[in-house]
């Protein structure tokens, strides 16, 4: 498959009075074209802040990137985003790659009518006038779902539903038919039945539109039907990459084995207590220089409290930053 | 959103009814509102005599609603000094404080709101520490000593502007500012200038670290639209209440320069009534100013509901 | 496994170091480094390090008002009356800032003025401040019709033309000190209120009033151990900038004669004299008029600092 966007040793940092925030350290990953990617984690590993870093949406200050790349391939050229220029970077921005957040409610202009708010994209990007993109919003809004476009179009935010919110976000980010879709944990704020809807309405615009497609997400349970691949972040560092079969049959870090063991399914036993992996993530102000998992894992040994594991490809595509070979039950 | 318009206006009344309450029982605070309204060397007789003549010896409950009555009815009692209609004193002077709180408004405006949102805009540049300069001299800088400073170095030392009085331009029947309101416009503007920077630099950093500003972003929208369609927008909508408060603060708060300049507004007259002993006048002004303070509050608010989508489409 | 042994320290530490606070306050507890982090909090803000410097010169002149200056500050001295600053023609040794009409040195009625613009500023805010905090909490705690009431006086007090109703009061009131830090202490007590339910309101949207409750911890125990020393904080900033507001205030008072009596020397009654001979000695009204911006800038200052250093949510924001 032909590759969409590679990204390769992102270094965020944050600097904040009490000290520097490594946020990202060395985070190296790509996506296909047509691929859904799925990024998994719990919360402050790094997820969110490794897409705002591509896209240059990270406040600065406190926030900088001290290394990396992330190489975007158009037609034939490929460009690297991190060393574009603002205003290239706003071409990218909305046209390329189309974000959707988490909380619509908080992340759509409460003063501004949801048509605006998605026509503007249109005007910006496409060069449409105010009556064209008007047309076009209300195609998009019944594209999406969302009944009685032409007079909702009108409407404000808090005037909507939860999931209708989330498609008013949807249909923004898509609308200008962009090549990468990131959709950060965009069912986190929703009522389960509302998440089911949202989750195959992404696939479906996928679909129909040919997009690539990063769903960002702490439910491992979600991964499984949606992704082509998934990658686990902790601490600011992928720890496992792999296709979505391989990770759930044949996870090679501990931390993902963690993770899946974590994940309450119906058939269990009941009487046995819900699995966890003990311990907290470790506080990124003063990361040390050996592998961030050492605390809380259960394959630690002396290795793990000296160096920082690299990337080491066990098999096509299945990538593990671990000094332990699981499968046999020694060091590599 | 009718609801909301219809409590707040019944809130506003119940506000008034007790501003006239407060207004009236101030006067009972030392326990002989003669003794306070007679000159100050009236002999006793002569303040029984006045304590008779005003019907304070009658229970507290009928003369409060006598009080009350007469002011509803327009009546704030007849001043002492002027022998005139406390109303009539007032109407008289509240064109000259209504032109110059209008113009230190305007002034405040256009130097506080842009300085705001230059500094909002970039924090920590030297336009930043201007509008923070400012908001700070504004609260801590008194306009009575500002205009006593102005005076000496506009007025008798370059001359350029008058510093006693007002005057003015009749123009196709209109009455219109001259130079003379500049130095006292300017010194009661201070403070509302210092507030407006204030807020609105503080309106703009929140608005610019809230999420759909992100979003604004992340869709490739020029800077410029950025700040004009999103920041801006949603920056003004708490100003209106800003702006609307230090109007009201404007009207009734002109007390010290009014006195300086000899502006012949409601300030002056309440300090020459303070001055004179004339507390039918005062008591007529602090329910005057509460009553414009209160309408103009109620406006606000309406202008703040209608403009923000939120409460005009919320329940 | 044979490492378990060396990894097990390293795990606490890792344990403590995810908690979220300071790395400073975690390795050293105790006064001292209490002590040392506010002077890192400060001399990071410079602003706040210099409003500091400004109030503990004010308080040292107030307090020490005598062994700064060797003039009586009330008794005239005609001889010398109406003398310019020391730097100006016709200036005389001695009198720094000058001589009033009564021939009383300004730099000494400006040290003393302190005094009166503290008293009323420090008195008036502590009257208000326990006032409105004991109030705000009695809403906010038990809401209801209490909490309606309450607020309904509020809102009604805030919304009147303040300086209007002062200086009517002022005006029946008579000249005294207590009078004025009576006026203060009294019509400021609704912002402290306001304020106080705000945060208990906050706090009881948190929960932790509802789970002290539910252990059954009684309502003086949950007021005075769970919710008073959250209060602190928000009031003591709230109190740094209201005092600065009252010296704005009593200044003003003074101005139009509506605040202490004449002779005694105060920023006010300094500035309502400079008025009356504006054109001939202006640096009457001058000097005096520095010392009150002084006196407001570095509270201000101060509080500013105070908001920021107090509110935790801000400190951690901030680079």
């Amino acid at each position: 498959m032909e590759n969409l966007l590679e990204v390769k040793n992102l270094t965020t940092r944050f600097h904040t009075f009490d000290g520097i925030v490594h946020a990202l350290n060395g985070v190296t990953f790509h996506v296909g074209k047509g691929e859904i990617l799925a990024v998994v984690g719990e919360s402050g590993s790094g997820k969110s802040v490794a897409m705002m870093s591509i896209l240059g949406l990270l406040p600065s200050p406190p926030a900088t990137i001290d290394a990396g790349s992330a190489k975007l391939f158009t037609k034939d050229t490929a460009v690297d985003l991190l060393t574009l220029s603002k205003a290239e970077m706003n071409r990218v921005r909305g046209r390329q790659i189309g974000f959707i957040f988490q909380d619509a409610l908080s992340a759509l202009n409460p003063v501004m009518t949801v048509g605006s708010q998605i026509s503007e994209t249109l005007v910006r990007h496409l060069d449409f006038s105010w009556g064209r993109a008007r047309t076009r919003t209300i195609e998009l809004m019944n594209q999406v779902g969302i009944p009685g476009a032409a007079q909702r179009l009108n409407q404000y935010p808090h005037q909507f539903s939860g999931g209708m919110r989330q498609r008013v976000m949807i249909a923004l980010a898509a609308a200008c038919r962009p090549r990468l879709l990131i959709a950060d944990e965009p069912t986190t704020a929703l009522d389960v039945t509302v998440q089911a809807q949202i989750l195959e309405l992404v696939l479906r615009l996928q679909r129909e539109m040919d997009l690539s497609l990063i769903w960002i997400t702490h439910d491992l349970g979600v991964v499984a039907g949606l992704a082509d691949r998934v990658l686990v972040m902790y601490a600011g560092r992928p720890v496992e990459t792999a296709p979505v079969d391989t990770l759930y049959d044949h996870p090679l870090h501990p931390y993902t084995r963690g993770l899946l063991r974590a994940v309450p399914s119906l058939d269990r036993d009941t009487k046995a207590p819900l699995e966890s992996i003990e311990g907290l993530p470790p506080d990124l102000l003063s990361p040390p220089c050996h592998c961030q998992f050492a605390w809380r894992c259960p394959c630690v040994f002396d290795r793990c409290w000296q160096d920082n594991p690299p990337y080491l490809e066990v098999a096509p595509g299945h990538i593990v930053t671990c000094f332990y070979d699981l499968d046999n039950g020694r060091p590599h | 959103m009718q609801r909301y318009f219809i409590s707040r206006v019944i809130q506003s009344l119940l506000v008034l009814a007790g501003v006239l309450m407060m207004v009236f029982f101030m006067m009972h605070l030392t326990g002989d509102p003669a003794g306070l309204m007679a000159s100050r060397n009236a002999s006793p007789e002569e303040i029984a005599r006045l304590r008779d003549q005003m019907g304070l010896n009658r229970p507290m409950t009928i003369q409060f609603f006598e009080f009350a009555i007469d002011v509803l009815s327009g009546d704030f009692g007849n001043s002492t000094r002027y022998h005139q209609p406390a109303m009539d004193l007032i109407l008289e002077r509240l064109p000259a404080t209504v032109e110059l709180a209008s113009i230190s408004l305007f002034i405040s405006m256009i130097i506080g709101i842009p300085l705001g949102l230059l500094g909002g805009s970039n924090p920590n540049s030297m336009v930043d520490y201007l509008a923070r300069g400012a908001g700070l001299f504004g609260q801590t800088v008194p306009n009575f000593w500002l205009a006593l400073i102005l005076i000496l170095v506009f007025g008798l030392h370059l001359g350029w502007f008058p510093t006693f009085g007002r005057e003015t331009w009749r123009f196709m029947g209109l009455t219109l500012p001259t130079r003379s309101v500049f130095l006292p416009a300017c010194s009661l503007s201070l403070f509302t200038l210092g507030q407006l920077a204030r807020f609105t630099r503080s309106a703009v950093m929140e608005v610019r670290s809230e999420d759909y500003i992100l979003t604004a972003r992340s869709k490739g929208l020029s800077v410029r639209r950025i700040y004009i369609q999103h920041i801006l927008r949603n920056a003004s909508i708490p100003l209106i209440s800003i702006v609307g408060v230090q109007f009201g603060y404007l009207l009734s708060g002109s007390i010290y320069i009014e006195t300086i300049f000899s502006w012949p507004g409601l300030g002056n007259l309440l300090a020459d009534a303070i001055g004179n002993r004339d507390f039918a006048l005062v008591q007529g002004i602090a329910f005057f100013s509460s009553f414009v303070v209160v309408i103009l509050n109620l406006l606000t608010d309406m202008a703040y509901a209608t403009a923000d989508p939120r409460v005009r489409y919320g329940e | 496994m044979g490492n378990n042994k060396m990894s097990e320290p390293q795990k606490a530490q890792g344990h403590q170091g995810a908690t979220g606070l300071g790395v400073d306050q975690q390795k050293k507890q105790g006064v001292m480094p209490v002590l040392q982090y506010v002077w890192r909090l400060f001399w990071r803000d410079k602003p706040g390090l210099l409003g500091l410097i400004m109030v503990l010169i004010l308080v040292f002149c107030a307090v020490g008002a005598p062994w700064i200056t060797a003039y009586d500050p009330v008794k005239p001295n005609l001889r010398d009356a109406k003398k310019p600053p020391v730097w100006m023609e016709n200036g005389i040794k001695g009198h720094l800032l000058g001589t009033d009409n009564l021939g009383r040195d300004l730099f000494t009625r400006i040290i003393y003025g302190s005094r009166v613009s503290l008293t009323v500023g420090f008195l008036g805010v502590l009257m208000a401040c326990s006032a409105g905090m004991a109030i705000g909490m009695a809403a906010g705690y038990f809401g209801g019709r209490i909490d309606a009431l309450i607020m309904g006086l509020v809102n009604m007090i805030l919304a009147l033309p303040y300086l209007v109703f002062v200086v009517f009061i002022a005006a029946i009131l008579g000249r005294s000190l207590l009078n004025v830090i009576l006026i203060f202490g009294l019509t400021d007590i609704p912002i402290f209120v306001r304020i106080a339910r705000g945060e208990v309101l906050r706090m009881r949207e948190a929960g932790f009033i509802e789970s002290a409750q539910s252990v059954g911890a009684s309502t003086f125990r949950i007021l005075s151990t769970h919710v008073l020393p959250n209060l602190i904080g928000p009031l003591i900033t709230l109190a740094t900038f209201e005092m600065s507001a009252m010296i704005f205030y009593e200044a003003g008072l003074g101005f139009l004669g509506l605040s202490v009596p004449p002779n005694v020397p105060s920023w006010g009654n300094m500035l309502a004299v400079g008025r009356q001979y504006l054109t001939i000695y202006p640096w009457f009204a001058t000097f005096p008029g520095l010392a009150i911006v002084f006196a407001g800038i570095g509270m201000n200052l101060l509080g500013d600092w105070l908001r920021d250093a107090l509110d935790p949510r801000l400190r951690r924001m901030k680079r």
